[in-house]
C-alpha cells in the first residue's frame, strides 16, 4: 500500500516528464532514423542510417563539431582554473571582498545578447574604428586584427574569451563557498606541520574542494557542448557563413535556418551530440570516482 | 624542554568595529613549565587557555612578552620552526588521506638536510603508530575510525617529528565518558614513555587533576595559581580556585569572626586566631564535615544520597551562598533520612577563609572548638 501511494504522489511529475521529456527524446530518436521525412505530409520513405551518414559527411557539421570541441577544450580548463585562482584570491582578502564578489558576479545576471553587443563594440572592426581591443593592441605596436569578420583564430579567440567570461561568475560563486567551507583547523595543522604553500594547496585545499571542482568540470563540459547563443551574439545568425557554427547551431539551422526544413538531419545531429556529451560525462564520472575519496 | 612564558600578553581587537577597546585574552602571563612534565591549563571557557596554547605553538603572535623553549627565544619563530606537535580539539585529520598518509604528512614537509627517504618515513610512522597502538589501522581513512582512534592518529601525527613540546587542545572533550577515563591514562603513559614536555588545555578540573604533574588555573586571561594538583586543591589562593577545583564543589558560606571564633550564623564552628571581622567568606570542602549529633554546625537536611563507598548529605543553611550544602561522609556514619536537622563538626584543614570583597584567601590559624 505504501509503495502504491508513493507512485501516486510521483505521478504528476512523472506524467509531465513523460510527455515533455521522454516522448520528445524518443521522437527525436525516431526522426533521426526516418529517411526522407517530410514534416508537412508526415511521411517518410524508409528507415535506416542515411540521416547520420549525411550529417557526418556534411562539411558544415564537421566544422561545427570541430568548433565545439575547440571551444570545450579551451574554455572548460581555462574558466575553471581562472575561477579557482580568483576565488582563492577572494578568499584571502578581507577588505572589499563583498565588492569584488559582486563585480565578479555581474556577468551572471547580464543578458547574453547585450553582452555580445558590448563584445562586438570591443572587438569589431568597422570603417570608422578598429575597435577598443585593436586600439589597445596598436598601443603595444601590434597590427589591427578583425576579430569578428577576420581570420578563424581571431574569431575563435573572441568566442572562447566571451564564453570564459560568461561562465566564470557561477564557478567563482561555487568555489568561493567551497573554499570557505574548508575547516580552518586543517590549515592551522598544516602550518604547525610546516607544509609549504604549494603543498597546502595541492594536498589539502584541492582534495577538499575536489567534489565541487568535478561538478564544475562536468557541468562546464555539458554547457560548452551546448554552446549556441554566445556564437549568435557575436557573429550573427548566419554562423555557417562565418565558419563559427556549433553543433547546437547546426541543429537549429537544419530545422529553422535558411537551409532549414530538415528535421531528420537535425535529429541525427542532436543524437550525435547527445552521444558525445554522454560519453564525456561518463568518462568524467569514472575519473572523478577515482579521484574523490570521501 | 622547559617552556618559559615571560609577561605574555595577547590582545584581540574588539568585535565591535567602532569600539577601540581590545579584548585581553591573555594578560601578563609569567610562568615556567619544567622539562618533561605534563601540565594542564585549566579554566572555564573563555579564560584564554586555548590562546595561551596557540601562543606557545606560534599560531598566534603575542602582543607583548616572550616565549622561550629552554634558553631559546622562539617568540618570533613561525610554528613550523618551533618544533611543536599540536593536537587539535577536533583532531583536524585530513579526511582524504589514510592514517599512514596523515602521520607521514609532517615528515614529507621536511626540506634540505632533514629530508627523509620513504623508508625512513615509513619507519618513523610505524614507530609513532606503535606508541599510540594504532599499527593495524594504517590503511584506513579517518572516517572509518572511532573518535578515540582518530585522536590516537592525531597524537601520532603530532609526535612523529619528535617535537620538543607536545600541545593538546581539549584532548578529551570529544570522547564519551568511558573512553575519556581510558584515554587520559593513555595520555599519561605516552607522555611518560616519550618524556616530551606536554601542555594540554581543559575546562574539566577532574581531568586536569587526575593526570597532570602541574596545573595552571586561569580566569579571564589572568593566571590564578600554579602548582601540583593536590597542593592547589589543598591550598587555593582565592575563592575562584577553591570553587573551580573539586567535585562536588566547595560549599561557600557567609561568616564572621567574633572574639576569636568563626561564626556561621549564630554558631561558633571553629576557633580562629584573627581580629573581628564581618566580611568573611568561608569555603568548606565536602569532605570537611564530621557528623556529630552535638556538632558545631546545624543544617536543615534535604536528602541523603547513598553512593555505596560513601554517603552524600544534601542540606540547606541560610548563610550558604549556593543553593545547598553538599557533604561527603563515610557510609558507616548513618544519618536518618527522615531527620530534619543534621549537625557536623568541621575539619579545620578543609575550611578556607576568604576576604568577601577581594575573594583572596585569608590565611589564619583555624582550630576545632574545644568542648
Amino acid at each position: 500500500m505504501k509503495v502504491n501511494k508513493a507512485w501516486l504522489y510521483l505521478l504528476p511529475a512523472a506524467l509531465f516528464l513523460i510527455f515533455f521529456m521522454v516522448y520528445p527524446l524518443l521522437d527525436v530518436l525516431v526522426y533521426s532514423v526516418e529517411e526522407g521525412y517530410n514534416s508537412a505530409s508526415q511521411t517518410f520513405m524508409g528507415i535506416g542510417g542515411y540521416n547520420y551518414s549525411y550529417v557526418l559527411h556534411d562539411p558544415y557539421f564537421m566544422q561545427a563539431v570541430s568548433n565545439t570541441f575547440i571551444l570545450v577544450i579551451i574554455t572548460v580548463p581555462v574558466s575553471t582554473g581562472l575561477a579557482l585562482l580568483i576565488s582563492m584570491a577572494l578568499n584571502s582578502i578581507k577588505k572589499l571582498r563583498e565588492l569584488f564578489q559582486t563585480i565578479y558576479f555581474l556577468p551572471y545576471v547580464t543578458n547574453t545578447l547585450a553582452v555580445g553587443l558590448v563584445f562586438m563594440i570591443l572587438f569589431k572592426k568597422t570603417a570608422y574604428t578598429d575597435g577598443m581591443v585593436n586600439a589597445l593592441i596598436s598601443i603595444f605596436g601590434g597590427g589591427a586584427v578583425d576579430f569578428i569578420d577576420g581570420p578563424y583564430w581571431a574569431k575563435m579567440f573572441v568566442l572562447c574569451f566571451y564564453t570564459v567570461w560568461v561562465v566564470l561568475p557561477f564557478k567563482i560563486l561555487i568555489l568561493t563557498s567551497a573554499l570557505a567551507s574548508v575547516n580552518q583547523d586543517y590549515y592551522r595543522a598544516a602550518k604547525v606541520d610546516g607544509a609549504s604553500g604549494w603543498r597546502v594547496f595541492s594536498r589539502i585545499t584541492l582534495p577538499m574542494i575536489s567534489p565541487m571542482i568535478f561538478y564544475l568540470i562536468i557541468t562546464g563540459f555539458i554547457g560548452a557542448f551546448k554552446a549556441y547563443s554566445d556564437a549568435v551574439a557575436l557573429f550573427g545568425t548566419n554562423l555557417n557563413a562565418a565558419g563559427m557554427n556549433t553543433i547546437v547551431g547546426y541543429v537549429y539551422d537544419m530545422i529553422y535556418g535558411d537551409s532549414g526544413g530538415f528535421p531528420s538531419y537535425a535529429s541525427a545531429a542532436a543524437i550525435i551530440l547527445f552521444v558525445i556529451v554522454l560519453t564525456i560525462t561518463v568518462i568524467n564520472l569514472l575519473i572523478s570516482r577515482k579521484q574523490i575519496h570521501y | 624542554m622547559k617552556v618559559i612564558l615571560q609577561s605574555l600578553t595577547k590582545e584581540f581587537p574588539s568585535r565591535n568595529k567602532r569600539s577601540k577597546d581590545v579584548v585581553v585574552a591573555v594578560n601578563d602571563f609569567t610562568f615556567e613549565i619544567p622539562d618533561g612534565k605534563l601540565v594542564g591549563l585549566l579554566g572555564p571557557s573563555g579564560c584564554g587557555k586555548s590562546t595561551t596554547l596557540n601562543l606557545i605553538s606560534g599560531l598566534e603572535k603575542p602582543t607583548r612578552g616572550r616565549v622561550l623553549f629552554g634558553d631559546e627565544d622562539v617568540t618570533d619563530y613561525p610554528p613550523q620552526d618551533r618544533g611543536v606537535g599540536l593536537v587539535f580539539q577536533n583532531y583536524a585529520l585530513y579526511p582524504h588521506m589514510t592514517v599512514f598518509q596523515n602521520i607521514i604528512f609532517p615528515l614529507q614537509n621536511l626540506k634540505g638536510k632533514d629530508k627523509l627517504t620513504k623508508q625512513q618515513m615509513a619507519e618513523k610512522a610505524e614507530e609513532a603508530a606503535k606508541l599510540v597502538q594504532i599499527s593495524e589501522l594504517m590503511e584506513r581513512k579517518p572516517s572509518e575510525l572511532s573518535g578515540g582512534q582518530q585522536q590516537r592518529v592525531a597524537i601520532a601525527r603530532a609526535l612523529v617529528k619528535r617535537p620538543r613540546i607536545l600541545l593538546l587542545d581539549e584532548p578529551l572533550s570529544n570522547l564519551d565518558a568511558r573512553l575519556r577515563l581510558q584515554t587520559r591514562e593513555e595520555l599519561r603513559r605516552i607522555q611518560r614513555e616519550t618524556g616530551i614536555t606536554t601542555v594540554f588545555v581543559t575546562h574539566d578540573q577532574e581531568e586536569a587533576m587526575s593526570i597532570s604533574d602541574m596545573i595552571v588555573v586561569m580566569k579571564e586571561g589572568v593566571l590564578q595559581q600554579i602548582g601540583k594538583p593536590q597542593e592547589v586543591y589543598d591550598d587555593p589562593v582565592n575563592l575562584f580556585v577553591a570553587k573551580f577545583l573539586g567535585t562536588p564543589p566547595i560549599n561557600v558560606f557567609n561568616a564572621s569572626i567574633r572574639d576569636g571564633g568563626l561564626y556561621i550564623g549564630d554558631e561558633r564552628v571553629l576557633n580562629v586566631g584573627a581580629a573581628d571581622s564581618e566580611s568573611i567568606t568561608v569555603g568548606i570542602r565536602p569532605e570537611g564535615f564530621i557528623p556529630n549529633k552535638d556538632g558545631a554546625l546545624t543544617l536543615q537536611l534535604t536528602a541523603v544520597e547513598v553512593m555505596g563507598r560513601d554517603t552524600s548529605v544534601v542540606s540547606v543553611h541560610p548563610e550558604c551562598v549556593g543553593a545547598n550544602v553538599r557533604s561527603i561522609i563515610s557510609a558507616d556514619s548513618r544519618i536518618a533520612n527522615d531527620a530534619h536537622k543534621v549537625r557536623f563538626d568541621l575539619k579545620p584543614e578543609k575550611v578556607f577563609m576568604f576576604d568577601k570583597q577581594t575573594e583572596k584567601r585569608v590565611r589564619v590559624d583555624l582550630k576545632p572548638i574545644g568542648r
